[in-house]
Order: C-alpha cells, then structure tokens, then sequence
C-alpha cells in the first residue's frame, strides 16, 4: 500500500469569531468579526475598532456582501456583546495585523494612487521608468555571465 | 389744440382745426422696444486658475501641452506661456474654457512685471498690417521660393524676459521640467472625470 498523507483541508469557515472584510454597502471596506451566525446566508457582525472611522456596529450581514479573512478571533464566545468583542479584537490585534496583510496594502496602494493628482502621476510614471531600467541592466548583466546553453 | 379758423356755415358756426386729423390708423399697436436686462461684467474665473498654476491646453494648436499661467486678461483671456524654450509654447492667449487647471504651481513671484503689463495690452497679440501690396509679379514668384516667417524681435525678447524667472523657478524642482515638456493624453482606462489634477 502506497503511503497516503492525509491534512485537514484549510478551509476559511464561516465561524464564530472570523473577521470578515465588508464589501458593499455603507461600511464597504471595513472589518468585522461574525458573532452568530443568523442562517446560511446571513450572520450577525461586530466591528468594535479601536479607531472612531473603522468602527462596524452590531448588524447582520448577508455573506454575499462579504469576503473571508484569515483572521479568527479564538474562542469568542457565541453571540459575545461589543464589550466583550472589543476587548478580546484589541487583544489579538486585528488593526494591526490586517493592515500588514497583503489586500489592506494592495488597496492602502490603489487608494493613493487614485488620490494623485497630475504632476505625481508623471512622476510615478518616471521613476518607475527609472527602476524598471536599472533592473534590466541587472539582468543583461547576468545574461551575460552566465554561461551559454 | 391749436386754434383753427372759426368758418361760417348758414346760421351755424364752427372751428376749423388748422391741422386736419389723420384720416388712418395703424391697426398694430407700436411695439416698444424691449429693455435690456444685460450689463456688462468682467469675467469670473474658476477659482483653481490662479496664476502660476500649470494648466492642460484642451484645444488648439498646443493641444495637450502643459502650460504656466501667468495673468488673467481684461479681456476674459488668460495669458499663458510655455515656458518657450520647455515646450515650444510662446506667450498665448488661451480661452479658460479649453484649459484642466492642475494642482501644480510655479512660482512667478520673479516675472518682469513690466513685461507682463506690456503684452497684456489690448494690440499686443493683434496682427500687423502688411505694407506689400498683393501685386501680379508677387504671385508668380511665390512658387519660387517660399519667404519664411520671421519672428519680430520684440516678440522674442518679450519672451525670454518673461520665461527667465520662470525657468529658474522650475529648476528648482525634480521632474518639474520635464513634466512641463511632457504632453497630457488619455490612455485606456483614464476616466477624467474621476481623475485628480
């Protein structure tokens, strides 16, 4: 018999305690951690942050307008009030640790690049002229080096 | 009324009016002319044109270029230059209409002001008259050899003296020169209206 390795699948679940990124509607971009889950479709969120613009208040949400994140708020309790959500938020750092994540930079980036005005969009233009050239005399220079096929 | 003659008619008497009444009427009434509501204003500006801003030219010859904006005309123009020896635009006169007022600004603090007072005047841009005549002989040599256009001097050093301060001022700041060389196009996907300038 062949050896068969078998892993738990991971899975991003709808759970008790996930942080979800709202996508539509009036807190669009904002985060939220799932505090019951209402039916297949719909789940009640809590946004306690810490910052008076990212704060979600306590509502339920259709899953169609979010999106998972790999965030899990452990052992939040079912149906935890904001007290007891904000408390346990603060103490695994959500804020922080999402706005290292790659999406919150992605869109941190095309929010400022949407925001510059003419002048800085020629100068983005230049300099990454610039450093796409110094890359490309990198690579001609090991091109060169390296021995032929 | 004026007083007619007093006329005998058998026993009775009356006056006769000195000028007879008129025999036809029109049948219109006399329109009175309507009363112009309009007075004259000067022109208000956008708030974002101030001068030394960079403006995008919208139409014209220098179509997408980048300009200075130096004065704001009497005559609801703006007076813009290139800097010349940047872009090749000269001292324009331009529509405010046809302009993208960017958030980018020069400094012409150090602009010749006399300069400037003398080429906004109202004949500075206005076209001279020219003193030869249109004659046959003139018309056949034409195909000869075409006269090229020469740029009165006056002109030219009205330019330079204008540009001086304005392309220190320019130096002073990276890509500031080469932004001002460049020319403004839409690429895929550009929604101006959603665009900051």
């Amino acid at each position: 018999m062949a050896d068969i390795d078998v892993k738990v699948a991971q899975w991003k679940l709808v759970e008790v305690g996930r942080v979800v990124l709202i996508r539509s509607g009036p807190f669009t971009g904002k985060l939220a951690a799932i505090v019951e889950i209402v039916d297949h479709r719909r789940v009640l969120v809590d946004g306690p942050s810490t910052e008076e613009n990212k704060i979600v208040p306590r509502h339920v949400l259709p899953l169609a307008h979010a999106t998972l994140t790999h965030f899990v708020i452990p052992q939040l309790p079912r149906a935890a009030g904001t007290g007891p959500v904000r408390k346990l938020w603060q103490k695994n750092e959500i804020d922080g640790k999402w706005a290292k994540s790659s999406i919150a930079q992605k869109t941190d980036r095309a929010e400022r690049r949407k925001n510059l005005n003419d002048f800085e969009r020629f100068k983005v233009l230049r300099l990454r002229k610039q450093a796409r050239y110094e890359v490309q005399k990198a690579h001609a220079k090991l091109r060169a080096a390296a021995p032929k096929a | 009324m004026s007083d007619g003659q007093t006329k005998q008619f058998g026993k009775g008497q009356r006056t006769v009016p000195a000028q007879k009444a008129q025999k036809w009427y029109p049948v219109d009434d006399e329109s009175q002319p309507k009363k112009v509501r309009k007075t004259l204003r000067p022109t208000k500006l956008r708030e974002s044109l101030k001068p030394g801003t960079i403006l995008i030219l919208l139409a014209g010859r220098f179509r997408g270029k980048r300009v200075v904006l130096l004065k704001h005309l009497d005559q609801g123009v703006l007076l813009v230059t290139g800097p010349f020896k940047i872009n090749g635009v000269p001292l324009r006169r331009v529509n405010s209409r046809y302009v993208i007022a960017t958030s980018t600004h020069v400094d012409i603090t150090g602009v010749d002001a006399k300069t400037v007072e003398k080429v906004s005047a109202t004949d500075y841009f206005t076209k001279e008259k020219s003193n030869d005549k249109k004659s046959e002989e003139a018309f056949f040599k034409q195909g000869e050899k075409p006269q090229k256009k020469v740029v009165a001097s006056a002109r030219a050093s009205d330019q330079k003296a204008i540009d001086q301060s304005i392309l220190a001022s320019v130096k002073k700041e990276v890509f500031l020169g080469s932004y001002l060389a460049s020319t403004f196009s839409l690429r895929n996907g550009d929604k101006p209206h959603e665009m900051k300038w």
